[in-house]
């Protein structure tokens, strides 16, 4: 799967969307695939706000339950709610309908520490030759 | 020749039904006696919550519930049966001696509320376990009261809150390294601390500039595994309590890895101030099921005033005694005096192997797992390459370029007759193959082992299929793990 170009990344294996002052958030292929069959996926209510850097919700898999760090700022303004029945979404489609929330973003510039496409695949091979 | 079996009792090869599907109806597995007073209607006594029936309740005969539950027994895979070498939990052999210990009269049946003067052999076993856990830790005094690995984490984390509190300042963070067991932020968290994450450096282990760049004056200590669950040792913990204690705050060890240090290191030693031990894991007390866990906490001078209550102490005449009288005491952590059958096993271990045994069996434990090691490092990726102290932790990484996890090697592990080894922990190895044989296991049986996962190594290679579909020498081939957590049923007739 590749990572889509008007995507950024954090460290954290996180993708945003961002979209004038919105942003969609989600996991990225790498995430799921590291989690393995994600068995739920715990988000936070609309009207919440999110912290760059800060866990936000939780992604439990059959391995192991894993904290979702925002990597933007905001309130929440609409969680994926077909999670709740179909968590199995985040690993089918992690780019698309596997997105998690979409929030307001408080403060626009809070992207420039992300990745961009290339540069987060070139994180990732360096992260796998270690 | 044709199989002629059409049908068969349940035997051992057989898969079990559930104990409701056993029933028949109007069978009773008990037969009272006669009543000797006079009889009273319940249905009058209980008024509306009496209930003459449970509807669906197993209706079977005493034998058929034996033999049922007999036959489950079966299926367990125990230190007894076999080699069980997950890592991180330290299964190894709990001595028959013991046990024998364990159910001596005066030991097993002491009432908890006996008087003093009619219990002092009991109250002597724990002062006595507390005396020589302090010896192997190097620590000052010890507390027997938690009941668990975690809740000696609570213990301890609740004492370096009451000191720090009387210093003036609790503080608000501890920090926990990347590679700690998951029980570390729970404990911490439960305490009115917040966790902050130490990344790991290069060699698994702490990384000091991390550490004096997170240790600020407002961390109240750092919680660390020793060796850490890589089974590697940190190398400077020396420098890194002293960082520590420089900025004011405290060094908890989490001592699930004792079973790599007992007679060689004591933490003590090397700046810990407070820390737990596992009975069940280290010291040959029975785990899980048949536990109960026990969770001493041991302590330096200085934290011995928080220590819970009742601690048990010795008057000079040779008396001992429950000392409730303790006013900066962080309370009662357990009811009575812990789980005290554990500190009668722990203490027959102790005192069977004397100082020499612990610390032979601690050199074989590391034996043990780096030969274990050594022997695996060709077939199996080895991430964090060094010697390793009690267990050893490989990754799929190449395995898993043919489409086979950690997970799926362990499950081939069954059909080789052994219990899997810790899958995907800890979370900094990705694919993580976490490797604890113990000293229990002889080299023969080390020997099979690695042969298995060898053969298995090999199995991927040629037909990766076949180790993906494992087990398939068991009752029930493999379950569907992320079908039972998204949509559990748990009514027994879906």
């Amino acid at each position: 799967m590749s990572y889509p170009a008007e995507f950024l990344y954090t460290k954290d294996h996180e993708w945003v969307l961002v979209e004038a002052d919105r942003a969609t958030i989600g996991v990225t292929d790498y995430a799921q695939k590291e989690l393995g069959d994600v068995v739920f996926v715990e988000l936070p209510r609309v009207g919440d706000s999110v912290t760059a850097a800060q866990p936000f919700g939780v992604v439990e898999s059959v391995k192991a339950v894993s904290d979702v760090f925002a990597p933007v700022s905001g309130s929440v303004e609409e969680v994926n709610s077909r999670l709740q029945d179909k968590p199995e979404l985040v690993n089918s489609d992690p780019h698309g309908d596997g997105w998690l929330i979409r929030v307001r973003m408080t403060d626009p510039r809070g992207t420039e520490k992300l990745m961009a496409a290339d540069a987060y695949e070139t994180y990732l091979r360096e992260t796998q030759t270690r | 020749m044709k199989n002629r079996i059409q049908t068969a009792r349940p035997h051992v090869n057989r898969n079990e039904k559930l104990i409701f599907e056993h029933s028949s109806p109007g069978k009773c597995g008990v037969d009272l006696p006669p009543l000797d007073v006079p009889p009273v209607s319940a249905a009058e006594a209980l008024g509306e919550v009496y209930r003459a029936d449970i509807e669906g309740f197993p209706e079977v005969s005493e034998l058929e519930v034996v033999r049922h539950f007999t036959r489950l027994s079966t299926w367990n895979y125990g230190v007894d049966t076999g080699l069980y070498p997950l890592g991180s939990c330290t299964m190894k052999y709990n001595p028959r001696i013991n046990e024998v210990v364990a159910r001596l009269e005066g030991l097993a049946t002491d009432h908890p509320y006996a008087p003093e003067f009619l219990a002092q052999g009991c109250l002597e076993v724990l002062h006595q376990t507390a005396r020589c856990l302090a010896e192997i830790t190097g620590m000052d005094a010890v507390s027997l009261q938690p009941a668990a690995g975690a809740q000696g984490e609570l213990t301890g984390i609740l004492m370096i809150r009451a000191w720090l509190e009387q210093q003036g300042n609790p503080r608000k963070y501890i920090l926990i390294p990347d590679s700690a067991h998951g029980t570390n932020p729970a404990s911490v968290t439960i305490s009115g601390y917040q966790m902050r994450p130490l990344k790991s450096d290069a060699k698994g282990c702490i990384d000091l500039g991390e550490l004096s760049q997170a240790m600020s004056q407002d961390v109240a200590g750092l919680m660390l595994t020793n060796p850490n669950t890589l089974g590697i040792f940190e190398r400077q913990i020396a420098e890194i309590s002293e960082l520590v204690h420089s900025r004011g705050g405290l060094v908890y060890m989490d001592g699930a890895n004792m079973n790599a240090l007992v007679g060689v290191a004591r933490p003590a030693d090397f700046g810990v101030d407070v820390m737990h031990l596992n009975l069940h894991k280290t010291f040959t007390t029975p785990h899980g099921g048949g536990g109960p866990g026990s969770g001493p906490v041991a302590v330096k001078k200085f934290l011995e005033p928080y220590l819970p209550v009742p601690t048990v102490e010795k008057t000079p005449d040779g008396t001992f005694y429950l000392n409730y009288d303790r006013p900066k005491t962080i309370g009662r952590i357990r009811t009575f005096y812990g789980n005290f059958g554990m500190a009668v096993r722990a203490l027959a271990y102790i005192l069977a192997n004397g100082p020499e045994g612990l610390r032979q069996t601690t050199e074989d434990a590391v034996l043990n797992a780096n030969y274990v090691m050594a022997r695996l490092r060709d077939v199996y990726d080895l991430p964090y390459d060094q010697p390793c102290m009690h267990e050893c932790v490989l990754s799929d990484k190449r395995q898993a370029a043919r489409g086979v996890r950690t997970g799926d090697i362990a499950k081939r592990l069954i059909d080789y007759g052994f219990h899997p080894y810790t899958t995907s922990f800890p979370l900094i190895v990705s694919g993580a193959m976490m490797i604890e044989p113990t000293e229990s296991a002889s080299k023969e049986e080390l020997d099979e082992f690695i042969d298995a996962l060898r053969s298995i190594a090999q199995e991927i290679e040629e037909e990766p299929s076949f180790v993906l579909e494992a087990p398939c020498s068991t009752r029930i081939s493999r379950l569907d793990e992320a079908g039972a957590a998204r949509k559990p049923v748990l009514t027994w007739k879906p």
